[in-house]
């Protein structure tokens, strides 16, 4: 999973995709996660990550992330040729 | 290290189009406690979903609406509305604050004397009352209402048999100036069946013309319609003393003022434009006052006023079954909460707040009744923080006709709890259980067995 290397996030959770000129709001979890994607995390490693600091279980997580992941790819800021598995 | 509270991640496209359709977050707090009673603990005890009624608050609404009109005329009585909320212990903290019986079935009737109200203080509507019902009513003196000819006759008759006088009014219907009119109830009053009415009962020997009684409307928004209404009744009761030199003894201006909520498909909430019950009082005790009686004998004001003094005491606990997305993209999260108890939700948009503490994030939400029916939708759009599947959510105003309307269908009907003026918690209706409804069935000899 590769997020779009050239979209700008703000730590106030102000995402810009400069290629389409579009802007976005995250709440901090999604500005987390577009992080740790932009650090090349795999999937397990950002469930890992969450499961750690937050109070929440496995399957909610799994839930979560994944419809997550389908809203980067609505809004082209996942590289659509990029395989959805790391 | 303690954990953070969960909240899952969400990136919304920010558009500057036209303001979206699901309006704008008006609720930035949770409603953590009802009472002082926290909501968590409510449904850990009581299960989801839950109505939860406030006794302090029928109290403190039928005080300010007796307030409101007894400030402004002599004589008032309310009648409770039971058609609008009879569990046993709502009628009973009504009638503990001086509200009489106001009925609209024989079922109703029963209930009302159950609750130990005097026959002579139960005010008896509605077009369905059969014959046994009105030999009742007459016994009781009870103040029956009139809905329509064969009802008329059906009374002098009984009267007669009975040998004992019945104490009646008629409901009249007339033009207010308000759409849709309300005729399907009473007797005109522009075509002149009320006045038909009125003489058919002023040439009997057995029946007694003790009111006049209107039902303008529900949900009403406009406290003129109401003046009106007064002035029409007033010119009849003038009528009446000119003709027959009779004095009724009272005027039954009956319910329908607006609550708080907010009707589907109005642009302004229901809390900025539902009239006060002050207004609403101003109305009719100023058209009253101003009219043709006498000011020494000025008759007994009564309103059956029920959504305007219960809606705003109830709410109604769920919980998240689970959230979805919707082929279009949208947000949808199903609830415990569906059109079977919330009947309401047809009509109204419901202020609904999440019990627990949430961010400012929020998302444009379908909100979904638990029904395996495409009618289930408590909510068409709303714009919601983002809640985990079993976090609770609280619906507020629904003290009105959700506990008489609601069904069962598919479910069981859930528990109703009453927190006293105290704090604390009293059960007034138990959950319905499969054995509630088996007890009314009966399954012939030759269906009990079979093979598959």
């Amino acid at each position: 999973m590769k997020i779009n290397k050239h979209i700008a996030v703000s730590d106030s959770g102000f995402v810009f995709n400069p290629v389409t000129g579009e802007s976005f709001t995250a709440n901090p979890m999604g500005i987390e996660i577009i992080e740790m994607l932009k650090k090349d995390q795999t999937v397990e490693e950002i469930h890992a990550a969450v499961l750690d600091k937050y109070h929440t279980d496995n399957t909610t997580v799994e839930k979560d992330v994944a419809e997550f992941f389908e809203l980067l790819k609505n809004f082209s800021l996942i590289d659509r040729h990029e395989t959805t598995e790391n | 290290m303690e954990k953070l509270r969960y909240e899952r991640p969400l990136i919304k496209r920010l558009d500057g189009n036209m303001p979206n359709k699901f309006g704008m977050r008006s609720d930035y707090t949770p409603k953590t406690h009802i009472e002082g009673v926290a909501v968590k603990d409510l449904i850990k005890q009581y299960g989801s979903p839950l109505f939860v009624i406030s006794e302090r608050q029928i109290r403190d609404n039928i005080r300010k609406a007796r307030k409101a009109f007894e400030t402004r005329y002599p004589r008032v009585q309310f009648a409770w509305s039971y058609k609008t909320n009879y569990l046993d212990a709502v009628c009973r903290t009504f009638h503990q604050e001086g509200s009489w019986a106001e009925v609209v079935s024989g079922f109703e009737y029963d209930k009302a004397l159950h609750n130990g109200v005097e026959g002579s203080k139960i005010i008896f509507n509605g077009p369905d009352k059969s014959s046994a019902d009105l030999e009742k009513a007459i016994n009781n003196n009870s103040l029956i209402h009139i809905d329509h000819l064969d009802e008329l006759y059906k009374i002098q008759e009984l009267s007669k048999k009975q040998n004992k006088t019945a104490r009646v009014a008629i409901r009249v219907n007339m033009d207010t100036g308000i759409y849709p009119m309300w005729d399907r109830f009473g007797f005109n009053y522009e075509n002149g069946q009320a006045w038909t009415a009125i003489n058919k009962i002023m040439q009997s020997e057995t029946l007694e013309l003790v009111g006049l009684h209107t039902h303008i409307g529900t949900f009403m928004l406009s406290p003129n319609a109401y003046a009106t209404a007064a002035y029409k009744l007033a010119e009849l009761a003038r009528n009446i003393r000119l003709k027959y030199n009779h004095e009724i003894n009272y005027i039954d201006m009956g319910g329908g003022f607006a609550s708080h909520n907010t009707l589907k498909g109005a642009y302004l909430p229901g809390t900025d434009i539902s009239p006060s019950i002050n207004e609403f009082a101003e109305a009719i005790t100023t058209a009253l006052i101003n009219s043709d009686f006498p000011q020494n004998k000025l008759p007994l004001l009564i309103l059956e006023t029920g959504r305007a003094l219960i809606d705003d005491t109830a709410f109604l606990l769920g919980s998240v079954i689970t959230n979805k997305r919707l082929s279009d993209g949208r947000r949808s999260t199903i609830l415990d909460i569906g059109v079977n108890i919330l009947f309401t939700s047809f009509w109204y948009d419901h202020k609904i707040t999440p019990a627990q503490p949430f961010t400012q994030y929020t998302e444009d939400t379908v909100l979904y009744g638990p029904l395996c029916m495409n009618i289930d939708v408590v909510r068409e759009n709303i714009n919601l923080p983002l809640l985990n599947n079993g976090e609770h959510l609280v619906v507020h105003n629904v003290g009105a006709y959700n506990m008489t309307q609601w069904m069962q269908f598919i479910t069981l009907r859930p528990r109703v709890v009453m927190i006293d003026t105290n704090h604390q918690e009293h059960v007034i209706r138990d959950n319905e259980t499969l054995k509630s409804l088996l007890d009314l069935e009966h399954v012939p000899d030759h269906l009990t067995k079979f093979d598959l």
